[in-house]
């Protein structure tokens, strides 16, 4: 019985480690004890159950010898009262059979007197109190001691992970460690070494101490020591580290805007000034939609600006300058230009404005009312300038045209020019701008070439330039939108124009569109041209230059007359009412049958059939031989040719050298090569450029660290030598991994050292997270405590 | 407006003095110097050869011992100090600048079996197969002063190992059991058992101070903290483990030396499998130390042989022999990490470089610039077929020349046959088991 206990309780003990062995069965972490020397088996389990059995069995066993030698030990009978077994009334008694427990005794004892109530609760407590539970072995206990020990000490070790990950990938590491900082060391230390030894220094000493002046490491009084807790040296050390990067910051931004004021140069300040402009546009429209009234005050504003320009005399030509430049106008493209744009100028001014005063005027007007602007403007040769532009006035010019001076009859050739110009200057610009401008180009040139019309080329190109309208309309909705306003007048016109562009659209592609009437068709002309050029560029510029000089130059000792004007404004409006109705009706007519076919193509089908078509014309094996027969004949030796005709006999027109002399001057420079690997393999190209003698100095397959031969490459590539690179960058490359100073004992690494080190990172990557990156200076200098 | 005139400033092209080196401006257009590549691929390999070249890593024997070196320790605090003690109880103080003994001592009673320099350079301690622990001093006694040691701790049995904590008066033996014995006291404040007979080395990790490591030899490696009353963990490998060292300079990892001549690395915190198993030696390793900088550590071996092996590599850089020496038996990397010392069966103890071609002594700026520069040229075209070939190339005695070839083969067979059993069987039933894992049984918890 007792070994049975014994069995079971190992069989207890062990079940924890069967779990684990259930977990990992590849690998299984046992754990037994050496004490205890018992193989543990599988059949652990049916042990106790087969020895339950045999119990039983022993039991038996016992019982049938007993009944074996009954007749010799004959077993006494029991006296027992039969009332107890059985009653009168064959009913048996409650409980007969069962033990007596403590709480039956009990339950009597309370009812007694005779019990003292010390001994009835004695008893009680005691009936209450539960039994303790057996303790565990005591190799289970160590094993559980261990096992917490090891988390303990592993997760103390963990600590170090970060440490080690940031040595091994460090690019330099120098050791010791600990390095002993040069130069003198603070008198404290020094002080500290010594020792009073004379009577005189004892007592100079004593005093000392009665005043409580300091006399060990540090030398420092009670106050000081208060000082020094109060902002330790490292606190200060970033304290001070910050403020300085904060005066730095703003003594940068004040040299900065000195340095910005101090510019001279005009265009710079063109720039600026349009920006700030651009930036004022922004502001203006948000005002529209959030503060009607003082946008509207706003506008007054410039109205009055413009007002007061018109007033002025500035632009009517009777200055001394524009008398100058008129007198120069003959010989200078320059003056030319200068004059045009002050005309240019003047009649905007006293051009009367339409009922409805848009608002892209009127910032104009403004702009051109500001007196510090203005002459800048005014002198300034543009090279670009459109009459009927207004984008281009603030624009940026750029050198003045070399070509354009020369041929002053063409100003539209030289408009061509400063298109390209142009371009080249939209790259610093903003996209909204580039567009902008890209409108304004398209003007400009339709209105060059007016004569030249090619309606073949406007249906072609028609698509993409209303999905550019499209984009630019979606883009800036806003800009669209002022341009609508601006042409508000043109209603009917525009009507017409749709009307146009829809049955055309119904109208196969190569049929000639209709003719309208004369207005409309001018439309569709100009962006058919302008989409042109914008395609083919240089290729169709010189043809549209030809039209464009039969048109007259504009003039340059009056304003174009009133109806000139008015026709200019009008193809203008017809314009961007194209890109509009365009961008309404035209798009969806070639897109949605293309649509409509994918569907209903069948998925597979489609897919085969799509390979099929796409691969229709590829014939891969006559290409295949091809490049065989290429390769071939590019790795066969060359023949050279050295005749010369005339030489040994006769020569002229009309006289081949001789077949004899071709024979002997044509020569076979390189020996023929080894036959091709690839000479009896038909379906198989090798190539014979590998050179076998390099191989053997080239790497074969990639090294570990990298991850694509080009990673690999560029690595080998680059040079290192002091040859290729400066000094300080082959100081940097060839930084050694380990410093080790000579002479110096490198000890194990210290955690008291590196903890220290890791806090105040800790501490510095705090602060800089909490205030450093804030990105403008003056946060950085209202940052006036550090919170440590 | 800025003019912009010709200008020749004498301070931008003439030199201060005659020592200084010419100013020679240079013009970094890379036109002007082509085939950057080959001529740096021409360089790196004459660095590569001119290292193999000026490889002469033997630096001097020290002869003085009547028997085999058994042990060996450093100096804490002097770089030109070593200690050795022999297979009969003789212990030798070297001063390895003059490479002469300058004080020996009769130890113990047989074997010097462990030793070790207190951490403060003071005295030093040492235990042998009279069943003693001894501390001695360092000086040397006075004239007419008679040698004796310091303390003497009588044990109940041999003692086969010691190390000394790295700031505290306490220190470990290992025997039958491992002690912690506090400096103060007579016995041991601390044994270690669980189940094992004997134990071969004890370690204490020079980071986390408080952990050891030691070697047992029921072919275990048990781990524990002084400051519990019980081990932590151990593992149990294929074959014993004959000592055991820890990286100075990464708290979690160890390398043991085994039988099986190899060398594993643990983390201490996974044991159930070693992070790199090192092998090339082809006899049972006896010693190990890492280098201080923690890079790199050198092992001793029965096949007469040193290697080098860096800290997260299976194979050596390295490998130092002399037709002298025998069975290494202890072996130590300086504290500067510029030398290495072993001890060997043949009473001999030899002083080598850690870098076998480094030039010694103080380098100029120029020299250790074209130093860095050749460096920086090995490192980058090291996967080049001819640069690798020099680089690795090493003489080896014969006789580990063909023992490396029979391993190599016999290896070899033993995957093929593997692979053989896997394909002719179930799959699954015969299961990939990698190399790190194969030299694993157990780990005990």
């Amino acid at each position: 019985m007792a070994k049975i206990s014994k069995k079971r309780e190992s069989k207890k003990s062990r079940k924890p480690s069967k779990v684990t062995n259930k977990t990992t069965p590849v690998k299984p972490e046992v754990s037994y004890d050496d004490d205890d020397a018992e193989v543990v088996s599988e059949g652990d389990e049916n042990i106790t159950s087969e020895e339950e059995e045999d119990e039983r069995k022993h039991q038996k066993l016992l019982e049938a010898i007993s009944a074996l030698g009954g007749k010799k030990k004959k077993k006494l009978a029991e006296r027992s009262e039969a009332a107890v077994q059985m009653s009168e009334f064959t009913v048996n008694a409650e409980g007969e059979g069962d033990k007596i427990d403590l709480s039956d005794l009990i339950g009597t004892l309370n009812k007694t007197p005779a019990v003292p109530k010390k001994t009835k609760k004695q008893l009680q407590n005691l009936q209450t109190k539960n039994t303790i539970e057996s303790p565990l072995s005591k190799q289970e206990s160590e094993r559980i001691q261990r096992d917490v020990a090891f988390q303990k000490s592993a997760a103390e070790v963990s600590r170090w992970t970060s440490i080690i990950k940031q040595n091994q990938r460090a690019e330099q590491l120098v050791f010791p460690l600990k390095q002993e900082p040069s130069g003198r060391r603070p008198v404290e230390k020094v002080v500290c070494g010594w020792k009073a030894q004379t009577p005189l220094e004892q007592e100079i000493f004593s005093l000392l101490s009665v005043n409580k002046q300091p006399i060990n490491d540090p030398v420092l009084t009670p106050k000081e020591e208060a000082s020094m807790r109060a902002m330790s040296l490292e606190d200060a050390r970033i304290r001070r580290a910050e403020l300085q990067k904060a005066r730095a910051l703003q003594s940068y931004y004040e040299a900065k805007a000195t340095r910005e004021r101090r510019i001279k140069s005009k265009k710079y300040h063109k720039v600026q000034n349009k920006a700030k402009r651009k930036e004022f546009l922004k502001q203006f429209d948000e005002m529209v939609k959030s503060n009607p009234a003082a946008a509207l005050e706003e506008l007054n504003k410039m109205e009055l600006s413009r007002m007061q320009e018109r007033m002025s005399l500035k632009h009517q030509n009777s200055s001394k300058w524009a008398k100058s430049k008129a007198v120069m106008a003959k010989y200078d493209g320059e003056a030319r230009k200068a004059i045009q744009q002050q005309l240019e100028i003047n009649k905007d001014l006293t051009e009367k404005l339409a009922a409805s005063l848009n608002k892209e005027e009127g910032e104009e007007d403004e702009d051109v009312g500001d007196p510090e602007v203005l002459p800048d403007f005014v002198n300034d040769a543009e090279t670009g300038s459109d009459p009927a532009n207004p984008w281009m006035r603030g624009k940026l010019s750029a050198e003045p045209a070399e070509k354009e001076a020369s041929d002053c009859e063409a100003p539209s050739v030289a408009m061509g020019n400063t298109e390209e110009e142009e371009d080249e200057q939209e790259v610093e610009e903003t996209e909204e701008e580039a567009l902008l401008r890209e409108f304004d180009s398209r003007r400009k040139l339709r209105q060059s070439q007016e004569s030249d019309k090619d309606p073949e080329m406007c249906v072609t190109d028609e698509e993409e330039a209303e999905e550019e309208h499209e984009a630019t309309a979606t883009d800036h909705p806003d800009t669209s939108d002022k341009e609508e306003e601006e042409l508000s007048e043109f209603k009917s016109l525009l009507q017409g124009i749709t009307d146009s562009q829809a049955s055309r659209a119904e109208m196969p592609a190569d049929a000639e569109p209709t003719q309208t009437s004369a207005p409309l068709e001018e439309g569709l002309v100009r962006i058919r041209t302008l989409e042109d050029i914008e395609l083919l560029g240089q290729e169709e510029a010189p043809t549209d230059e030809a039209p464009a000089e039969t048109q007259e130059p504009p003039s340059t000792q009056a304003p174009s007359s009133a109806p000139e004007k008015a026709k200019r404004k009008r193809k203008r409006a017809i314009d961007v009412k194209d890109v509009l109705t365009k961008e309404a009706k035209v798009i969806r007519v070639p897109l949605d049958p293309t649509v409509e076919d994918a569907e209903e193509l069948d998925e597979k089908d489609g897919q085969r059939g799509l390979i099929k078509e796409a691969f229709a014309a590829d014939d891969v094996i006559s290409d295949f031989l091809k490049d065989k027969r290429k390769q071939e004949d590019a790795g066969k030796p060359k023949v050279v040719d050295l005749t010369l005709p005339g030489w040994g006999e006769w020569g002229g027109i009309g006289l081949k050298p001789s077949r004899k002399k071709r024979k002997k001057f044509r020569v076979k420079v390189a020996p023929p090569p080894p036959p091709r690997k690839d000479q009896n393999l038909p379906c198989v190209i090798i190539s014979e450029s590998r050179n076998s003698s390099a191989c053997a100095h080239q790497v074969s397959s990639l090294p570990f660290p990298f991850k694509n031969p080009s990673q690999f490459e560029s690595t080998i590539r680059t040079p290192s030598g002091r040859t290729w690179n400066t000094e300080r960058t082959v100081k940097k490359i060839t930084k050694p991994k380990v410093v080790t100073r000579l002479g110096a004992i490198i000890e194990p690494i210290a955690r008291e050292d590196v903890m220290k080190d890791l806090m105040k990172n800790q501490k510095q990557a705090l602060y800089y997270t909490a205030g450093g990156r804030g990105g403008s200076h003056l946060r950085f200098i209202q940052y006036p405590a550090a919170p440590f | 407006m800025k003019v912009k005139v010709l200008s020749r400033n004498p301070d931008d092209y003439v030199r201060e003095t005659k020592l200084d080196i010419q100013r020679v401006p240079r013009n970094y257009d890379p036109a002007l110097h082509p085939f950057e590549v080959p001529r740096e691929y021409t360089r790196a390999l004459n660095a590569t050869k001119l290292e193999r070249v000026f490889a002469k890593p033997f630096l001097a024997s020290l002869d003085g011992h009547r028997d085999g070196v058994n042990c060996m320790a450093k100096h804490t605090k002097s770089l030109s100090t070593l200690l050795s003690g022999s297979c009969d109880g003789e212990v030798k103080v070297w001063n390895l600048t003059k490479r002469e003994c300058v004080r020996t001592l009769q130890a113990h009673e047989g074997f010097v079996r462990g030793m070790v320099v207190r951490f403060c350079g003071n005295s030093f301690f040492t235990v042998g197969d009279d069943k003693t622990i001894k501390q001695w001093k360092m000086e040397a006694p006075g004239y007419g002063e008679e040698e004796e040691p310091l303390n003497t701790i009588l044990g109940k049995t041999v003692f086969t190992g010691l190390d000394h904590h790295q700031k505290e008066g306490v220190f470990a033996t290992c025997g039958q059991q491992v002690d912690i014995w506090d400096e103060q006291r007579s016995s041991p404040i601390r044994s270690f058992t669980w189940g094992v007979d004997s134990f071969s080395s004890v370690r204490f990790n020079p980071v986390e101070t408080e952990l050891l490591a030691s070697c047992a030899s029921d072919r275990s490696i048990v781990l524990y903290d002084m400051r519990e009353s019980t081990p932590l963990k151990k593992v149990i490998m294929n074959l014993r483990s004959n000592t055991i060292c820890w990286n100075p300079m990464e708290a979690y990892y160890f390398t043991c030396s085994n039988e099986d001549y190899n060398l594993y690395t643990y983390d201490m915190r996974h044991l159930d499998r070693p992070v790199i198993v090192h092998m090339d030696h082809v006899s049972a390793v006896l010693d190990i130390d890492y280098s201080p900088t923690g890079k790199e550590f050198v092992s001793a071996s029965f096949d007469k042989t040193i290697r080098i092996f860096p800290r997260d590599s299976g194979h050596s850089r390295e490998v130092y022999h002399t037709k002298r020496m025998q069975h290494v038996i202890c072996i130590k990397w300086s504290a500067d990490n510029k030398y290495i010392l072993s001890g060997s069966d043949e009473m001999n103890i030899r002083m080598w470089k850690a870098n076998a071609a480094e030039k010694l002594g103080v380098l100029s700026p120029r020299e250790r610039e074209a130093v860095n520069y050749n460096q920086k040229l090995k490192e980058k075209f090291q996967h080049h077929p001819q640069i690798r070939r020099i680089s690795r190339h090493r003489h080896l005695p014969k006789a580990i020349y063909s023992q490396a070839k029979e391993l190599r083969v016999m290896k070899e067979a033993r995957r093929r046959k593997e692979i053989n059993v896997r394909k002719h069987s179930k799959p699954g039933t015969v299961p990939v088991v990698s190399e790190k894992e194969k030299h694993i049984v157990t780990v005990v918890k």
